[in-house]
């Protein structure tokens, strides 16, 4: 089940309450996101929309450890995350975060194989079963046998590929996806999403993802607004647009 | 370090670039070398045992000068065979930039110390017999077109008054080693001491002895140096690589001019590293956050990034050694006489390789360091 009303129970596996996030640009105070509350459940598939500047990425940051909030906090599997020092957050997000960013996501000048590896270096894993792990997250996203490729040898549809599969050989909690269809056209898009709805239908991922996209966002469990700070259901928005467009 | 495969990867990145930064890297260990091992051989411990030929200066300097009766003194000790002096006269030619060593000779004793310096005799006896006589080096007479018997006139300023003296060329005097040094003026010390203010008459410049025998080379230099201990005139005996060292300071700080030109090799070197190292990083700002991301730690993306200025550091760096090994004997030839000779020791290698881990490790660390602070979040948001 996904919230956004602060009153899910402690046995959700992400858990945000009174999220803030408040940037300083100059004497101005900008207040990006305003006591944010959020549920997500495991093997939920969610999707967030908003206007371009709406905090989207901020929330994902956030959400991922890569930022920390002004005030409130989030919980994960237990874990409260929000006061976590540099280097703990860090082997935190190893262990429970694979992140699928729109782009900068494979390092040019190691093949598909090496790329998808790299998370399994922080790990004790032995060579033979880090091999292992990536042959078959590759398999997954069905480029086994391009493992020996360079990123540009591959289309930018199968670099987000192997991106997927480097954010889910180390096996984490949870997937954050910023615009992971931004750069691709729309049989590439749907290809990844097809690949992202197996992850969570199949694999029972909890998935994450910010999209500006309405077609990719339709793929999801649910599609979360960002509006003045705060989550809304896409339902309670049109509601919201329509009485605002009575009134 | 499991992340070797990562550093590698991305030293091979920019290949023109790294083939650069790794070629200046390289000459310019390759100077650093030469500097230290320039440096060592004017340092280089005076080990007189073996040496037929020794030098006595006066203990306070080579510009001091000692009674010309030490001659027949150290003549007297047994194992030297003969003594024969020399008296810096550092006059000009023309012009001041025409610079050769002109020595005011002891004629009678000369030619037994340097049997190497051949002068035909005929010419020999002529210079013996002109007091006005004067003889060059090949080198020397070549570079200004001197014909025996032309009247060389010679500037000087350091003993009294300046005044022009002028010589008869009876003869010029050559090597037989290809790499010998041809390129010195002699004349008589007679007309020297007769022609210098009181203060500078019966002096020496410094002595040369030749022994009867190498192995008498530490026990001569010990009687030498004891005889004339608590003497107003102390003396200093040395080997003549020692005594050209010290020679070669006379015409400057050496040791100062080896380190700036030193420290600017170091400081060119880490900028050029530096930079190289810097551009990298920034390059990379997105795939260094993406690693960080994916937990990734700030102290390894450090070690990454120095990691790859080590690989530089260590490539350019056997690379010049191994360029300083191979010229540094041929250079050690072409400078002959006017250095000692030059030796790349075990020791100065592993200097050479010090130094590069150093500038290595200085070069990556500020922009290692930049890479570790990054935060993420700002470095996906720049694009
Ligand atoms: N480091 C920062 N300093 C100041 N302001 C920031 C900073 N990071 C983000 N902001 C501001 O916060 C707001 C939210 O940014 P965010 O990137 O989260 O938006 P977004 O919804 O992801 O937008 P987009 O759809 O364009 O990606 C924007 O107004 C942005 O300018
Ligand atoms: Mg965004």
């Amino acid at each position: 089940m996904i919230r956004v009303d602060g009153r899910g129970d402690s046995k959700s596996l992400i858990q945000v309450r009174g999220l803030t996030k408040t940037y300083r640009r100059g004497g101005e105070e900008i207040h990006v996101l305003q006591r944010l509350n959020l549920d997500v459940d495991k093997g939920d598939f969610v999707a967030f929309m908003g206007p371009s500047g709406s905090g989207k990425t901020t929330l994902l940051n956030l959400l991922g450890g890569l930022d920390v909030p002004s005030a409130g906090g989030i919980t994960v599997d237990g874990d409260e995350i929000t006061h976590m020092s540099g280097s703990k957050l860090t082997h935190w997000r190893a262990r429970h975060v694979g992140f699928i960013f729109q782009m900068y996501n494979l390092i040019p000048v190691l093949t598909a194989f090496q790329n998808v590896e790299l998370p399994l270096l922080l790990t004790k894993l032995s060579s033979s079963e880090r091999r292992h792990h990536v042959e078959t997250a590759l398999s997954v996203v069905g480029l086994r046998e391009r493992m020996n490729h360079y990123p540009r040898q591959l289309s930018g549809g199968q670099e987000q590929r192997v991106t997927i599969a480097r954010a889910i050989v180390s096996d984490p909690t949870f997937l954050l996806c910023d615009e992971p269809t931004g750069d691709l056209d729309r049989k590439s898009a749907d290809e990844i999403m097809a690949l992202i709805e197996e992850l969570v239908g199949k694999h029972g991922k909890t998935v994450l993802m910010v999209t500006h996209d309405p077609m990719v966002a339709a793929r999801a469990h649910t599609t979360l607004h960002l509006d003045k700070g705060v989550l809304v259901e896409a339902s309670q928005l049109e509601q919201g647009v329509v009485a605002g467009g009575v009134a | 370090m499991k992340f070797w495969r990562l550093i590698v990867a991305n030293l091979f990145r920019k290949k023109v670039r790294l083939i650069l930064t790794i070629g200046s890297f390289a000459i310019a260990l390759l100077l650093f070398t030469f500097l230290a091992v320039v440096q060592s051989a004017f340092n280089r411990g005076i080990d007189i045992a073996g040496a037929d030929r020794l030098v006595i200066i006066n203990r306070i300097g080579l510009i001091q000068t000692m009674p010309i009766s030490y001659g027949d003194r150290v003549r007297a000790i047994p194992g030297v065979k003969y003594v024969t002096q020399d008296h810096w006269f550092g006059g000009v030619y023309q012009d001041e930039k025409n610079f050769f060593p002109q020595f005011a000779i002891d004629v009678d004793n000369h030619r037994q110390v340097y049997p190497e310096f051949k002068v035909p005799d005929d010419q020999w006896k002529t210079f013996v017999k002109d007091q006005q006589g004067a003889i060059a080096g090949a080198r020397t007479a070549r570079r200004f077109g001197w014909k025996i018997g032309d009247r060389i006139p010679i500037k000087n300023s350091l003993y009294g008054a300046a005044k022009t003296w002028e010589f008869n060329l009876d003869g010029i005097y050559s090597t037989e080693k290809a790499d010998g040094d041809e390129s010195q003026f002699w004349f008589h010390w007679k007309n020297f001491d007769e022609n210098v203010p009181a203060a500078v008459k019966s002096t020496a410049g410094w002595y040369i002895l030749k022994l009867d025998s190498p192995d008498d080379a530490v026990r001569v230099a010990k009687t030498i140096d004891a005889q004339f201990a608590n003497s107003s005139y102390e003396t200093k005996t040395e080997t003549e690589s020692a005594f050209a060292a010290s020679f070669a300071k006379q015409f400057g700080n050496i040791q100062f001019l080896i380190v700036s030109i030193g420290s600017v090799v170091f400081f060119t070197l880490l900028l050029v590293t530096g930079n190289t190292m810097a551009i990298s990083v920034r390059e990379r700002t997105g795939e260094l956050a993406v690693l960080k991301a994916i937990g990734v730690t700030d102290r390894s993306v450090l070690f990454l990034v120095l990691g790859e200025a080590m690989m530089i550091a260590l490539f350019g760096g056997f690379l010049g050694l191994l360029l300083a090994w191979a010229a540094i004997p041929v250079l050690s030839v072409a400078l002959n006489g006017l250095l000692p000779p030059l030796l790349l020791s075990k020791a100065m290698l592993s200097l050479g390789l010090v130094f590069a881990v150093f500038v290595g490790m200085v070069s990556g660390l500020i922009p290692g360091i930049g890479a570790m602070r990054m935060r993420v979040v700002n470095a996906l948001r720049r694009v």
